[in-house]
């Protein structure tokens, strides 16, 4: 049974019609047009899918629209409207993506890391991103790019 | 500078209409609707000038270059392109990268395999920047009434010094455009490089980063419905009966029915993957939507018979044997421990093995195995296929579109000329788009539907579909004399369904009397190319091994090593040996001085030492561990590397740095087993991949300094690191590693 949502995304207002059991993942990804969120396992085992629900990394293929409500969600899309985030920016400084796919959910728990911890030791790291894989294994990578991130003057 | 006949795929630079109206453009310019570079500050000009199929220079300057390899993460559609823009000496802030089209006609082996990309595109894409070069050197020849031989260039000006005139490179490529293609170029000498061997970022890295539409996954078009599949779920099961009776009632869904990917009789292509041919396909609006009736879906299964197919690879006929029955790792186990006590087809003999194993004073024995692996590519095999009775469009992540252009086109019964396959970035490859069934499953849904279709597998059917990594096992011998030296070396190697043996790599040609046998057992498990393929496995097995043998020996493992290398170089046995001994024991050097080996004695650091030679390029390894609360740790690891020239130095020590994480965590964690035919793992949860914490604290990367002609790096660095790990564990822990995966219940500490 279809039914009607309205949606908090990257501060816009979005409505769409799905079934209500439909997974943040999929509303973002074919219905919103917003495909920076990416599919990797659908069970919260690969992290691919993270988006922020009010400041805190989910796994949005374990999040039901109904389950929302008008609570706020951020997207990679809509995570710096320049993509500019401090968290962005040492990505590209680092030039950590290998394939690329998996990084959107890495940085968007690395963001939400940053939200509640500014100076992470290796340790705080490693356990927040636990539940991010990356095949192409650029973890030094993104490990210094998170240190590099969270030493930016920029970091609110 | 040397002048180079333009000998590799001429026709490259002729100008071409195809590459204006060809595959690039698509119904709604989705793959560039956002290709601007970040570093872009000029506007895009009123008008482009194609020079040659690799390139177009705009009237203000800018200039695109195609990429016309498959992108999966190696990063070659930003190294590929500063090959051109090298030679044709433009300023590289004013380059746009575009993905090529599959075009057989313009490019040449369109294919991301065997890390062959920079290798065999080192050349030829050059070249074409060098002739673009030329042509515009000659236009402004012909402008300014001088002598070409005058005229200089430097970051995209033209400068005739003479007459203190200059011109932008836009000024003159619309008369550039309209030249004489040269025949012959010059190229520059590798001391005049500028972009190569400087770093340069990836050019999808701030659309990576901000989540644009790039992988094949994200591709839409108009009225596209979303398909996905339920394939056996055993190997030696084949599909009996489907009841659709309740998914095909479920929201969303527009039709079930099932597929056959091959037809009978039809003739398998060199990366036909043929697992499950008929499968049952679902069809709806929205990917959660068939996900669900997918669930709904009742099927009956029924034992596949035994078969024996030809298999065309690359004109050779190969005869693969699918035998019947349901097939589980206990089996396999017992299956290779009895192969490896026969004897086996011997590939290689030098000297009298026989004997010298009988003079031997100390004999070592050892036998390693691994298991089947999944490749896990992040993005699970996906294709977009919009088939009418005219044409075939088809867009996604595919290693090698044009080979799989040839099976689409026998499957449809459509000239190629008809099938236009666009490439998207991928996320991830590692061999397993190398084998495109899913794009062949994908126009053939399409066709049915008459509609077009983007093919979803989830990931629970991607991780049980096949193509594996097989299933190895490695029986070494060695003997020494009474003086310790290597006088015997013995390796029967074998898998199922293929052997992992190089005969003729080291330490062949370092052993006086040396034998190399071989041995397979056939499976209906199907397998495939997976990054470095037999080299993922043999690698660390023999490092592991020569490991204890210096022991045995009571040498330092790297001087060990290279005194063999040594005697390989001066004195090699055999003439087949496929290795240059020099830069063999040239990266064992470099490790050796960077981890500073001979003096840093910590005794809370263990470590372990390897190195390797496999698709053309060499790796060693010296891999420090420590113990934290009784765990070993990876701390460290030092990676010396000789692929040649380094074309994008910190993208390679990138893709190094992943290939060494990759490697310690295959053979750490990874793990593929059966119980009667039935995949034990399918997901993330039962398949352990490495994550953050498990990867090394600390990666050094050292490129041996040569002018030698680039060779790969995407394989490479991932095998002998294994080895490295499994000897640096030894030290830690006192014991020994012959089985993959090491740790099989918890992960490291960390």
């Amino acid at each position: 049974m279809l039914s009607h949502f309205k949606l908090n995304i990257n501060g816009k207002v979005r409505e769409v019609e799905v079934d209500p059991t439909t997974p943040i993942l999929w509303v973002l990804r074919d219905h919103l047009d917003l495909v920076g969120t990416k599919y990797g396992c659908g069970i919260a085992q690969c992290g691919a899918c993270t988006v922020h629900l009010n400041g805190v990394a989910v796994r949005s293929c374990q999040l039901p629209i109904s389950a929302v409500g008008s609570e706020k969600i951020t997207t990679i899309e809509g995570l710096s409207e320049e993509g500019d985030h401090p968290i962005q920016k040492a990505w590209l400084e680092h030039d950590v993506p290998q394939c690329g796919y998996c990084q959107a959910g890495q940085i968007m728990t690395a963001s939400a890391l940053l939200n509640q911890n500014t100076n992470p030791s290796d340790s705080d790291i490693d356990s927040a991103m636990h539940g991010n894989i990356c095949r192409c294994g650029t973890y030094t990578r993104i490990k210094a790019a998170i240190k590099t991130a969270a030493n930016s003057q920029d970091l609110n | 500078m040397k002048v180079a006949k333009i000998k590799i795929g001429r026709r490259s630079f002729i100008k071409s209409s195809t590459l204006a109206s060809g595959g690039m453009v698509l119904g709604f310019n989705w793959l560039m609707s956002c290709d601007m570079t970040p570093s872009q500050v000029k506007a895009l000009p009123k008008e482009w000038f194609k020079i040659n199929g690799f390139l177009k220079i705009g009237d203000n300057g800018l200039v695109t270059i195609m990429s016309p390899n498959p992108e999966i993460g190696q990063n070659v559609k930003t190294s590929m392109p500063m090959l051109v823009a090298e030679e044709l000496d433009t300023d590289w802030n004013d380059v746009i990268v575009e993905q090529a089209p599959l075009n057989t006609t313009l490019f040449k082996r369109q294919l991301a395999g065997g890390s062959q990309s920079i290798r065999q595109g080192w050349n030829s894409l050059r070249m074409a920047g060098a002739t673009a070069r030329a042509m515009l050197i000659e236009a402004a020849a012909k402008t300014w009434n001088v002598a070409a031989s005058e005229i200089t260039t430097s970051e995209g000006q033209l400068i005739h010094t003479l007459s203190g005139k200059q011109a932008g490179f836009g000024e003159m490529a619309s008369l550039a455009a309209t030249l004489e293609v040269p025949s012959e170029v010059k190229l520059k000498d590798v001391t005049d490089f500028k972009i190569i061997g400087s770093s340069r970022k990836n050019v999808d890295g701030s659309k990576i980063v901000t989540g644009k539409p790039l992988f094949g996954l994200d591709y839409k078009s108009e009225n596209m419905l979303i398909a996905m599949i339920v394939h056996p779920p055993a190997f030696g099961m084949k599909l009996k009966s489907i009841d659709d009776s309740k998914a095909k009632s479920m929201p969303g869904i527009e039709r079930v029915f099932t597929i056959k990917t091959h037809e009978s009789g039809y003739s398998l292509g060199a990366f036909d993957n043929d697992a499950f041919n008929e499968i049952a396909v679902l069809v709806g609006r929205s990917t959660w939507e068939v996900m669900q009736a997918k669930k709904e879906l009742i099927a009956e299964w029924e034992m596949a018979e035994a078969k024996v197919e030809e298999l065309n690879f690359f004109g050779r006929n190969i005869t693969v044997e699918t035998p019947a029955g349901l097939e589980s790792t206990a089996d396999h186990k017992r299956i290779l421990e009895k192969m490896s006590i026969k004897k086996a087809k011997v590939v290689r003999k030098d000297g009298n093995p026989e004997a010298a194993f009988k003079k031997a004073v100390t004999i070592i024995e050892r036998s390693y195995t691994c298991p089947f692996l999944a490749h896990n590519t992040m993005e699970p095999m996906n294709f977009y296929a919009d088939v009418t009775e005219e044409k075939a469009t088809l867009v996604g992540p595919i290693q090698t579109p044009e080979i799989m252009e040839q099976s689409v086109s026998k499957r449809l019964g459509m000239p190629v000329e008809n099938i236009d396959i666009q490439m998207t970035r991928m996320g991830g490859g590692f061999g397993r788009r190398l084998y495109g069934h899913f794009l062949t499953e994908a126009a053939v849904i399409s066709k049915e539907m008459k509609q077009p279709i983007k093919l979803v597998y989830s990931r629970e059917d991607d991780m049980t579909q096949g193509t594996y990594r097989p299933s190895y096992h490695a029986y070494y011998k060695a003997g020494l004399d009474e003086n310790k030296n290597l006088i015997a070396f013995q390796v029967r190697a074998g898998g199922i369904p293929e052997s992992p043996l190089a005969a003729n790599r080291f330490p062949a040609g370092a052993v006086e009397n040396y034998v190399a046998e071989e041995w397979s057992q056939v499976s209906n498990i199907t397998v495939g190319a997976f990054r470095a393929p037999r080299s993922n496995f043999i690698a660390g097995a023999e490092q592991a091994f020569l490991d204890e043998v210096a022991e045995a020996a009571g040498k330092d493992p790297i001087d060990f090593r290279l005194e063999l290398l040594t005697k390989a170089e001066s004195k090699p046995v055999g003439t087949n040996n496929d290795y240059v001994a020099s830069r063999y024991a040239g990266v064992l050097k470099l490790v050796k001085e960077k981890a500073a080996w001979s003096t840093n004695k910590n005794p809370d650091v263990f470590r372990g030492t390897a190195a390797y030679f496999c698709h053309n390029s060499y790796v060693a390894n010296v891999l420090d561990m420590i113990m934290v609360k009784g765990k070993p740790v990876v701390q460290k690891v030092y990676c010396a590397i000789d692929c040649g020239i380094v074309v994008n130095p910190d993208a390679a020590t990138n893709l190094a740095e992943g290939g060494l994480v990759d490697g310690i965590g295959h053979a750490m964690y990874s793990a593929m087993t059966f119980k009667d035919g039935v995949p034990e793992q399918n997901n993330f949860d039962t398949y352990r991949l490495i994550r953050h914490g498990e990867a090394p604290k600390e990666i050094e990367v050292h490129f041996v300094e040569n002018k030698i002609d680039p060779t790969g790096l995407g394989e490479p660095p991932f095998p002998p690191v294994m080895g490295a790990l499994a000897n640096a564990l030894y030290r830690a822990t006192g014991v020994r590693q012959y089985n993959q995966p090491f740790i099989t219940d918890k992960p490291l500490a960390g």
